[in-house]
């Protein structure tokens, strides 16, 4: 990979920092009118999700880091790995639990879910932002409760756990808004 | 359609752009009234800047003649005309400052640059208090001025002597700080972190914080007063923790400035930056004699930015160099 110097720095670049790839999410110089600049970048690590804040003299560089995002097929799960296809090369990618994280809650089989890999090894798992997913379990309904307000909590068939309203019956198919993990609304079947 | 042609709105808004012509309008008044002379001066010059942590843009007006620089600033030209005799002036005009770019910073940028003969660089902090103040009207209340030395700021907020602390020390204040910075050889480098990381965003929280007597290794082109340490007298102003100003008692001295600006050719040599040609002209000028005088450069963007409360600099800026 090539080397990226403070001036080529921006948004969404990836580079190795202490050995871990991350992402540029900040990027701004520090200079005084006389004297020596530095540029100070905020950076993701892709692998622990932690943000860190780094300072470099004007002109130092840093390794690019070899991380791609692709949209693939999410497969199945043998309990160790998750596995998901390239649905353009029919290639397939296992992805541990710490790359798949508390995202694997979302993941149904045939969704496309972004993949981050580094060196072609997955680290981390994007699920789409919204899913629909049928409860397997909740607390029997009110009927006409529709406008109370009052909330329950549901179990998904991926064994997330949502917040649903009172109304809402095992069996039904729920949108969800994976980012922030809420209900959006039911799904006519 | 192409993404210059969806994004052809200005980058400030009108309110802003009125605000602007506000201060471009009391700025003008104050010095009219306080007998100051308007100037104009070349952005175009034969001669660069050799400041080693500047870099000039360079043009060619002429086919087939050497190259031009764009100003850095209007100091050396303004200085001609001091040792011309022209008595107190000031202009506003456009700085260029090639890979400056960032919520601060804008590659071209508009500054207000005055001298005043007769003053010493304590006198101009109080006419720079003034202009601020005059210049925030309607738009800011600000508190009351602090000032106070390099040396006591750093004291202040970092419990340091700027003057005696060792390279090791600085390093482990940094450190001690979570700024670890590789490649820093130079005192001032680490010095110049301390100040950009650790000090200057705690200046001017409630009212203009002039900060004065700095290191004489960072004099640029102010006196050095000498003493145990010996200071350079230069001045900055800070508001919200942004540096808005850099001000001098000039130095006087042709021999001194051109052994200045030989000191920073050989550093530019020795860190890989360009050679510039040495501005002559006003080396001339010092040599025929320089009024005894202090002055000031004030970057009104910026201070537009504080005055208005915004985060980005582009917010003051009719278009800003993406949008250029």
């Amino acid at each position: 990979m090539a080397n990226y110097a403070t001036n080529e720095f921006r948004n969404g670049l990836k580079v190795m920092v202490d050995g871990d790839p991350c992402s540029m999410i900040d990027v701004d110089m520090v200079k005084p009118g006389k004297g020596q600049a530095f540029t100070r970048v905020k950076l993701r690590n892709l692998i622990s999700g932690r943000v860190v804040e780094r300072t470099y003299k004007s002109g130092e560089s840093l390794p690019g880091a070899d991380v791609m995002d692709t949209d693939m097929q999410y497969l199945y799960s043998d309990g160790e790995f998750w596995y998901f296809m390239d649905p353009s090369s029919f290639e397939q990618v296992g992805a541990d639990a710490a790359a798949v994280g508390d995202q694997a809650k979302w993941l149904k089989e045939q969704d496309m879910c972004e993949v981050t890999t580094w060196n072609d090894r997955p680290i981390a798992v994007t699920p789409p932002n919204f899913v629909e997913l049928t409860i397997t379990e909740t607390d029997p309904g009110l009927k006409g409760d529709t406008a109370q307000g009052g909330i329950k909590p549901a179990t998904l068939e991926t064994g997330a756990v949502v917040k649903v309203p009172l109304f809402i019956e095992t069996g039904e198919v729920i949108k969800v808004d994976t980012r922030s993990g809420e209900y959006v609304g039911r799904v006519k079947s | 359609m192409t993404e210059q042609a969806t994004h052809w709105r200005p980058s400030a808004s009108l309110a802003m752009l009125q605000q602007r012509a506000g201060m471009l309008a009391r700025l003008r008044q104050y010095f009219a009234e306080h007998g100051v002379l308007e100037v104009e001066t070349p952005l175009l010059s034969a001669a660069g800047n050799p400041d080693p942590h500047i870099t000039s843009f360079t043009t060619c007006p002429v086919p087939g003649e050497s190259p031009r620089y764009l100003n850095t600033s209007p100091e050396f030209a303004m200085k001609r005309l001091l040792a011309a005799g022209s008595g107190p002036i000031y202009q506003v005009c456009k700085a260029f400052r090639q890979g400056e770019q960032g919520s601060r910073h804008n590659p071209e940028f508009t500054l207000l640059e005055w001298y005043r003969p007769g003053y010493d660089h304590f006198r101009l902090m109080d006419e720079v208090e003034a202009v601020v103040r005059r210049l925030a009207a309607g738009l800011r209340v600000l508190g009351p001025v602090e000032r106070f030395s390099y040396r006591v700021a750093f004291q202040r907020h970092l419990a340091i002597d700027p003057f005696l602390a060792e390279v090791d020390e600085l390093a482990a204040c940094a450190r001690a700080r979570g700024l670890a910075v590789d490649g820093l050889t130079e005192r001032d480098q680490w010095l110049d972190l301390l100040m950009g990381h650790c000090v200057q965003p705690l200046l001017g929280r409630e009212g203009p914080c002039f900060i004065h007597d700095y290191p004489a290794s960072q004099a640029a082109l102010a006196r050095i007063r000498p003493g145990d340490p010996p200071v350079a007298e230069r001045f900055e102003l800070f508001i919200d923790g942004v540096e808005l100003a850099n001000g001098f008692h000039e130095l006087q001295d042709a021999g001194e400035q051109r052994a200045r600006f030989e000191a920073d050719l050989r550093h530019r040599q020795l860190t890989g930056g360009e050679a510039v040609a040495l501005d002559e002209r006003v080396l001339g000028a010092l040599k025929a004699g320089l009024p005894a005088c202090a002055g000031v450069a004030l970057g009104l963007d910026r201070l537009l930015l504080v005055l208005s409360g915004c985060e980005r600099l582009e917010a003051t800026l009719a278009f800003s160099y993406e949008r250029s």
